[in-house]
C-alpha cells in the first residue's frame, strides 16, 4: 500500500451502557426489532438451503443495528428505497413478516405478489418503495422521489439505502449532484460492510472513507458506528432533520457482514481472525449484553423475547408455506398499468394470431 | 384546420398539457434558458417557470432515473433527451427501472412518464449522433414506444403519452421537425398501440414509422403518378405495442409488402414486421417481404457516404418496383 487509509473506528466490547436517558421501552423495542431481523434472516437462510426460497437471497445478518436505527429515525409518511439486501428494512418498517417471507417463497400473498422475490420487496402502506436488484439503481429513483416531494412542497423525507459497492457507479455521483443542486429532501445511507461481494472497499474505492465523497457535492457527510443502534438512529435523525430543510446528507454506517454476500456464498475469503472480529462486533449480542448489564433486560425476559420472536418467525414461515402460488393466468396482469390494444399475451408456443387458427 | 410544423405541434401540446395538469413538468438538458437543443420547448420556461421547466445537468442516467422516481410518486414528468443516442447513457434506468417497476412489484406502482427524444441521421453528425436505436426500447415489455410521422400525430400521440399511466418513449426525428401539416386542435389523444392506414391502396403495402412513414407516403404518390400503382401505406405509429392485426389485414388484401425503416436491417423493427407477415399472411403473400433499411455501418460524416447509407424515397421506390415486378403488378 502506498497510501494510508484511515480504518473505521470500532468500539470494542464492554461499551458503556447506551444512553442512560433513553426510555427503556424504546431500547427494548429496538432490541426486539433487531432480534426479529436476526431470527428472520437466519430462517430465510435455512429455507433457501431447503430450496423453498429461490433466486438470490441477501441477508441483513450483522446489519441489524443499522437497519433498525435507520428505520427508527423516520416518520411513517417518509419514503424508503433500498438495495437488494432489503428484508430487514421491510420488517423494521413494520411490514408483516408473513408477507415478507411469502414474497421470498414466491407466493401470491407476498409483498410484491410473488413478482419480485427477495431483492424486490415493495409495500405501499409503509412507503417502502422497493428493494432494487441492480446495484445503485435505486439512487436516481430515490432522488426523483425527493424531487416529487419538493415539487409538491411536502414535508416527507426520502431515505435511500445502498451498499458500499454502489458508491462507485456513475448514477451515485449524478444523483448526489442533483440532490444538492436542487436541495432535495433525501438522506443517502451507505451501509459499509467493507466488502462489495468479496472485494474490500480499499480495493474498489480510491476514497475508502465513503462519507467524504459528500464534500464533492457540498453535502454533509458523516460516518457512524453501524453496530450501535442509537448512534445510527441519532445520526439518521440529524440527517432527516437536515433533509426536511432541503439539505441532503451522505451517511455512512460501519458494520460487518456476518455471512457471505448472499446465502450461496461461503465467504472463504474471510480469515479466521476476521470471523472472530465480526463475531465480537455482533450488534445483537452487544445490545443484549448492554441491556442486561443496565438492568433494562433480565435473562428471563430475554429468553421470553427470544421465544416470542421465534414464534413470529415460525408463524411467518408457516404463512408463507401455506400461501397459494400465483395463478398462471395472472401472468400478463402487470406488464402495463392499463390495458393496451395490441399488447401480446402469448405464451411461448402460442401462435401470433390464435384467432386465425 | 391550422397548418403547423411538427415542432410547433410538439410545443403547443407541451404548453397545453402544462397548463391543464399541474403534475406535468418538463425536465432535460438545455430545455429552459437555451429553449431546447431543437427549440421544442421555446418560451415554456418564461411561461411556466423553473419548477415546471427544469434544466438538468448533463447526467442522463441521473435525471431520467429521477423522472422515474418522481413518476412513482404520481407526478407526470416529460423528459427530453437531446437525441436518442444519449438515451444509451440512461439505459439502466429506462430498461431496468422504468419498464420494470409496475410488473416487478406486482402492479403496486405506476410510472407515468414520457421520454421525448429525436432519432435520425442525415445531418452530417457522424456515427455517435445519427443512430436509430428505438428498437432497444421497442424490445422491452413494460415500455411503450410511439413514433409519430406527422404534426397531427405528434400532437395526438404526445397527448396520449403524457396522459398514459405507463412509461412511454416518444420518438421524434430530426428530419421531421420542420415538416408541416394540418393539426386539429380539438382532437383528443390518439390510442397508443394502433397503426394507421394513411393511404389506402390495393396493389402493395408499404409499412413505415417516423420519417420513413412520411417517405413511404411520398413514394406511394410517385408510384401512382409514374407507374399507375395504387399502394397502401401503413404508419405504425406505435412500435410497442405493435398493431400486428392492421398490417396483416392489409397484406392479406394487397398480397405483397415492403417495409421502410431508418434503423439497421439485421434484427431491426422491419425484421419483426416481416416475421409477423410470414406468420399472419403466409398464404396471401405473392412475393417475399422486402425491407429497406440503413446500411450496416456506423454512419459516416462525409455527405456522399451518409447519403448512400440512409434509406431514401429512391431506395424505397426501387425496392417497391422490384417487388411489383415480381408479382407482375406494374402497368
Amino acid at each position: 500500500m502506498t497510501r494510508t487509509t484511515s480504518r473505521p473506528r470500532r468500539r470494542r466490547e464492554q461499551d458503556p451502557t447506551p444512553s442512560g436517558t433513553e426510555d427503556p421501552e424504546v431500547l427494548l423495542g429496538h432490541y426486539r426489532r433487531m432480534l426479529l431481523v436476526r431470527r428472520f434472516e437466519e430462517r430465510a437462510g435455512q429455507e433457501y438451503t431447503r430450496a423453498r426460497i429461490g433466486g438470490y437471497c441477501h441477508l441483513n445478518l450483522g446489519e441489524e443495528a443499522t437497519v433498525v436505527g435507520l428505520m427508527a429515525a423516520l416518520e411513517p409518511t417518509d419514503y424508503v428505497f433500498t438495495s437488494y439486501r432489503d428484508h430487514g428494512y421491510a420488517l423494521a418498517r413494520g411490514v408483516d413478516p408473513g408477507r415478507v417471507m411469502a414474497e421470498l417463497f414466491g407466493r401470491a400473498t407476498g409483498v410484491s405478489k410473488g413478482w419480485g422475490g427477495s431483492m424486490h420487496l415493495f409495500d405501499v402502506d409503509t412507503r417502502l418503495l422497493g428493494g432494487y436488484g441492480i446495484v445503485g439503481g435505486q439512487i436516481p429513483l430515490a432522488t426523483g422521489a425527493a424531487l416529487a416531494v419538493a415539487y409538491r412542497q411536502g414535508t416527507e423525507v426520502v431515505l435511500c439505502h445502498m451498499g458500499d459497492g454502489a458508491t462507485n457507479i456513475g448514477a451515485f455521483h449524478e444523483s448526489l449532484n442533483l440532490a444538492s443542486l436542487w436541495r432535495l429532501p433525501v438522506v443517502y445511507v451507505v451501509v459499509n460492510n467493507e466488502l462489495g461481494m468479496g472485494t474490500p472497499v480499499e480495493r474498489s474505492s480510491a476514497e475508502p472513507e465513503l462519507h467524504r465523497r459528500a464534500a464533492a457535492y457540498r453535502m454533509t457527510g458523516e460516518r457512524v458506528d453501524g453496530n450501535d443502534v442509537l448512534a445510527v438512529r441519532d445520526a439518521a435523525r440529524r440527517a432527516v432533520e437536515r433533509a426536511r430543510r432541503g439539505e441532503p446528507t451522505l451517511l455512512e454506517t460501519m458494520s460487518g457482514r456476518l455471512r457471505g454476500h448472499s446465502v450461496v456464498d461461503p465467504a472463504r475469503y474471510r480469515t479466521p481472525a476476521e470471523r472472530d472480529r465480526l463475531a465480537q462486533a455482533d450488534p445483537v449480542a452487544r445490545l443484549r449484553g448492554q441491556l442486561l448489564a443496565a438492568g433494562v433486560l433480565t435473562e428471563q425476559a430475554a429468553e421470553a423475547l427470544d421465544a416470542e420472536v421465534g414464534q413470529v418467525v415460525e408463524a411467518a414461515t408457516e404463512f408463507a408455506e401455506h400461501s397459494p402460488h400465483p395463478e398462471v393466468d395472472t401472468l400478463f396482469d402487470h406488464t402495463h398499468a392499463t390495458p393496451v390494444p395490441g399488447e401480446t399475451r402469448r405464451l411461448p408456443a402460442d401462435p401470433l394470431f390464435p384467432e386465425d387458427q | 384546420m391550422p397548418v403547423i410544423t411538427y415542432r410547433q405541434a410538439l410545443r403547443d401540446t407541451l404548453r397545453a398539457e402544462l397548463a391543464r395538469d399541474p403534475s406535468v413538468f418538463l425536465m432535460g438538458e438545455e430545455i429552459g434558458v437555451f429553449e431546447g437543443s431543437y427549440k421544442i420547448t421555446a418560451g415554456l420556461l418564461d411561461e411556466f417557470g423553473e419548477r415546471r421547466v427544469r434544466d438538468t445537468p448533463i447526467a442522463e442516467e441521473g435525471f431520467v432515473g429521477a423522472a422515474v422516481g418522481a413518476a412513482m410518486l404520481g407526478l407526470r414528468p416529460v423528459v427530453e433527451i437531446m437525441t436518442i443516442n444519449f438515451s444509451l447513457l440512461a439505459l439502466d434506468q429506462i430498461v431496468n427501472h422504468a419498464a420494470k417497476i409496475h410488473g416487478m412489484f406486482g402492479g403496486q406502482c405506476r410510472v407515468p412518464m414520457v421520454i421525448r427524444t429525436p432519432g435520425g441521421g442525415g445531418q452530417q453528425l457522424a456515427a455517435t449522433h445519427s443512430q436509430n436505436v428505438e428498437l432497444y426500447y421497442a424490445f422491452v415489455p413494460g415500455l411503450k414506444v410511439v413514433a409519430p410521422s406527422t404534426p397531427a400525430d405528434a400532437r395526438a400521440l404526445l397527448l396520449a403519452a403524457i396522459r398514459d399511466d405507463d412509461p412511454v418513449l416518444f420518438l421524434e426525428n430530426l428530419a421531421l421537425y420542420n415538416v408541416k401539416g394540418e393539426v386539429d386542435e380539438s382532437a383528443g389523444p390518439a390510442e397508443i398501440g394502433r397503426a394507421a392506414v394513411v393511404r389506402p391502396g390495393t396493389d402493395i403495402t408499404l409499412i413505415g414509422y417516423s420519417r420513413m412513414a412520411a417517405v413511404a407516403v411520398e413514394v406511394a404518390e410517385r408510384l401512382a403518378a409514374e407507374d399507375g400503382v395504387d399502394a397502401e401505406v401503413i404508419d405504425l405509429r406505435s412500435l410497442r405495442p405493435l398493431d400486428r392485426r392492421t398490417i396483416v389485414e392489409s397484406v392479406r388484401r394487397t398480397n405483397c409488402a415492403v417495409i421502410a425503416e431508418d434503423d439497421w436491417l439485421t434484427y431491426g423493427i422491419g425484421a419483426e414486421i416481416a416475421a409477423t407477415l410470414q406468420e399472419g399472411a403466409f398464404d396471401w403473400l405473392d412475393a417475399p417481404v422486402r425491407r429497406v433499411a440503413a446500411a450496416e455501418v456506423p454512419l459516416p460524416y462525409a455527405k456522399p457516404l451518409e447519403l448512400a447509407a440512409l434509406p431514401s424515397a429512391e431506395s424505397l421506390a426501387t425496392a417497391v418496383r422490384q417487388t411489383l415486378d415480381a408479382v407482375a403488378r406494374r402497368r
